[in-house]
């Protein structure tokens, strides 16, 4: 593990490596160098599966980062390549060559957060929400219980009880 | 042949004892096999109740001239297997319409009814059913082989294609029956009566689970009922060709009702014992041991 | 403030959303002439339902009990409650002694459970496979997901009211409800049955147009004709 990230820091410039486990590493990659170093891990370090790729909105830095977590089957060791890129325009490179699964998971940002994939296949077309016109729902900006309230016609008198207040004036009336 | 007006009345009320046995058997055989797995399993009237509600049911659509005319067409399989047979040996009026050569007239209708259905069923538009009709036309070609197989050695054997004359020559006892005098033929055409009936080994027809009903995919109210009220009389009827061919025929009405039923459960005991093939297992199965018994049934008697 | 990224979405999505095979298009016809093909005109039927009267009195009444003693269910499961009925057909519950059975297809059953939260993708199918059932029809709400959209109300994708989407005859209450509950569900909807208050199908003809529009606010991309025959 550690002669692996060696080789990533001289190949790649990765930065803030974290070793979270023996066999689970994360390491921040820039967005040009992020497709070549993993294509580097797949074909010429063992790292052949693919285990996801999902996304983190950070809104008040006014980014997205992409996770890749590729696996080494033989040696049984993670690896996780954390790419930000810009909210604004927010595309990134297709690895759709490297795995064919991947496109799903490309499939799914493209319509969750907004990310666009260019080139991969069925990018475009809608995956879970058919004819979505609001921005993408899992963007922070977005407000779920709004849209909610506005669209789906909530069944009125329905209250909401924080779980450990409630409970606590259930149980412990007089404390 | 009698044509008068008193032997057609018995006859529709031959067709109604017959009706109404099928569903009381089909129910029992539900019932039975709710108990092979731990169940009470449904009331022995649910057949009707089923019945009066498809009948009764408001609004129905049709897809054309065909989609109507596959069920009348697998009513008339069934109907007309029961007027050209013979169900009461020695009664004139519970004969039915049978004369010299019905045998062959009702192996026709055997398929017959299949055929109208997969025109029906055909034009329903529905993928399901396609893939219905083709497992079900492949599997009843080849049950037709060990069965067909089997009565021309019946044919052989008796000299005969009627079978009221078939079953005369059974009477005289048990050891008279074609069971014992001819087991090949016997072994055969029981082995086909596993696909006709469509228990459990060979059910891939109308699997619920893959391919969601089969053919009858889109009928529904009365085209459903009369589906329903085909397949009691069907069951019937075709347990009755066996028993009047291997297994000395019947009678009076009472002996039939116990064949009939022991000929039934027999596929009902085979199928809740294994579970179901798929369509190129069945074919191949079919093709396989039940046609080499059947040839060698043939063979004997050359 | 709406971002360049976020208006490129909207502009994209705004035009109705149709299937390719749906398209308004143009076509040759045999003898070389062209005509133009919409095939949710051509292919569909475009009649609205009916309500379709009862009969009168002891006649209705005996069929009501025959509907109520024989209902088919819809092997649709919608949610994490279709995990509900798998057990009904067991020895421990046995749902077929009280004439209740599973149908594969919507032309054979008379009830459709819905069973827990529906999404607006599955709201689609739900509708078009209930539309398809023969009437009278009707339909049973398992938990408290169809009531008030349960632990998913402030979702963006799952509906809060199923009876403003589809007429229901019983809910039944819980998350989830076990399978006893549901077959005190099929006993509560045979009474309503024999009663002569399983007439929903008839009230879902008569507020045809509400139940429309309900439907088409969330589903947006409307390509199916308004009355699935």
């Amino acid at each position: 593990m550690v002669e692996i990230l060696k080789e990533l820091e001289d190949r790649f410039q990765v930065t803030d490596l974290v070793q979270q486990k023996d066999h689970l590493a994360f390491v921040s990659v820039d967005k040009n160098k992020a497709i070549p170093m993993i294509t580097w891990l797949k074909d010429q370090a063992g790292y052949t599966s693919l285990t996801l790729l999902t996304a983190v909105d950070w809104l008040e830095d006014g980014k997205f980062q992409l996770t890749y977590m590729i696996n080494n089957p033989k040696k049984n060791s993670q690896i996780a390549a954390r790419v930000m890129i810009d909210r604004e325009n927010a595309t990134m490179e297709s690895a759709h060559h490297l795995w064919e699964s991947i496109r799903i998971y490309q499939r799914e940002l493209k319509e969750m957060f907004g990310i666009d994939f260019p080139g991969s296949p069925e990018v475009d077309e809608s995956f879970i929400l058919e004819g979505w016109v609001d921005i993408p729902p899992y963007r922070r900006d977005f407000d779920t219980k709004k849209y909610s309230d506005e669209t789906y016609f909530p069944r009125p008198g329905r209250q909401s009880n924080d779980p450990a207040e409630y409970m606590k004036s259930k149980m412990y009336p007089n404390e | 042949m009698d044509y008068s007006l008193t032997k057609f009345l018995w006859t529709l009320l031959g067709l109604f004892i017959v009706t109404n046995w099928g569903m009381l058997m089909s129910s029992t055989m539900r019932r039975i096999i709710a108990r092979v797995s731990g169940r009470i399993g449904i009331p022995w009237y649910q057949p009707w109740i089923d019945l009066t509600k498809l009948y009764s049911l408001r609004s129905q659509i049709t897809h054309g001239t065909m989609f109507y005319l596959g069920p009348v067409f697998r009513l008339m399989g069934g109907v007309g297997m029961f007027l050209f047979m013979p169900m009461i040996f020695g009664s004139n009026l519970w004969s039915n319409y049978s004369f010299s050569g019905d045998l062959v007239l009702i192996l026709y209708f055997q398929f017959f009814g299949m055929l109208g259905m997969a025109l029906g069923a055909g034009e329903g538009g529905h993928p399901y059913s396609a893939i219905g009709i083709s497992r079900g036309l492949s599997q009843f070609t080849t049950i037709e082989v060990p069965m067909t197989l089997a009565v021309i050695s019946l044919a052989i054997q008796y000299d005969t294609l009627s079978i009221a004359k078939i079953v005369e020559a059974q009477q005289g006892g048990l050891m008279h029956w074609t069971l014992f005098t001819n087991p090949f033929a016997t072994v055969a055409a029981m082995l086909s009566l596993l696909g006709a009936f469509g228990h459990s080994p060979f059910n891939l027809v109308k699997a619920p689970n893959e391919i969601p009903i089969g053919p009858p995919t889109e009928y529904h109210g009365t085209f459903l009922g009369v589906l329903r009220t085909n397949s009691a009389i069907l069951h019937v009827a075709e347990a009755a060709l066996f028993m009047n061919l291997f297994f000395g025929g019947a009678s009076n009405w009472f002996e039939l009702i116990i064949k009939t039923f022991l000929i039934y459960f027999w596929s009902v005991f085979v199928g809740t014992v294994f579970p179901r093939f798929r369509i190129e297992q069945s074919v191949v199965w079919f093709l396989k041991w039940p046609t080499i018994i059947g040839i060698i049934a043939i063979i004997i008697y050359l | 403030m709406e971002r360049e990224f976020d208006k490129a979405i909207k502009e994209m999505y705004k035009e109705k959303f149709l299937a390719p095979e749906n398209e308004v298009r143009q076509v040759s016809a045999p003898d070389g002439s062209i005509i133009e093909i919409d095939p949710l005109k051509d292919y569909f039927c475009q009649e609205r339902p009916k309500e379709l009267k009862p009969r009168k009195g002891v006649v209705e009444d005996f069929l009501n009990w025959a509907r109520a003693e024989s209902l088919w269910v819809l092997g649709f499961g919608t949610g994490c409650g279709s995990i509900e009925i798998p057990p009904l057909v067991t020895p421990r519950f046995d749902m077929y002694r009280y004439g209740v059975q599973m149908r594969p297809t919507p032309r054979q059953s008379n009830v459709f459970v819905i069973s827990g939260y529906l999404s607006v993708k599955t709201l689609k199918r739900a509708i078009r496979s209930y539309e398809q059932m023969p009437s009278p029809k009707y339909i049973i709400a398992l938990g408290s997901c169809t009531i008030n959209g349960g632990m998913y109300w402030d979702s963006y994708n799952t509906i809060n009211r199923l009876d403003h989407y589809i007429p229901v005859d019983v809910y039944i209450a819980g998350c989830m409800p076990r399978p006893e509950a549901l077959l005190a569900g099929f006993g509560k909807l045979k009474e309503l049955i024999k009663s002569g208050q399983g007439e929903k199908a008839n009230e879902y003809a008569r507020n045809f147009d509400w139940y429309k529009a309900n439907q088409k606010k969330i589903i947006r991309d409307w390509n199916m004709p308004d009355y699935n025959w």
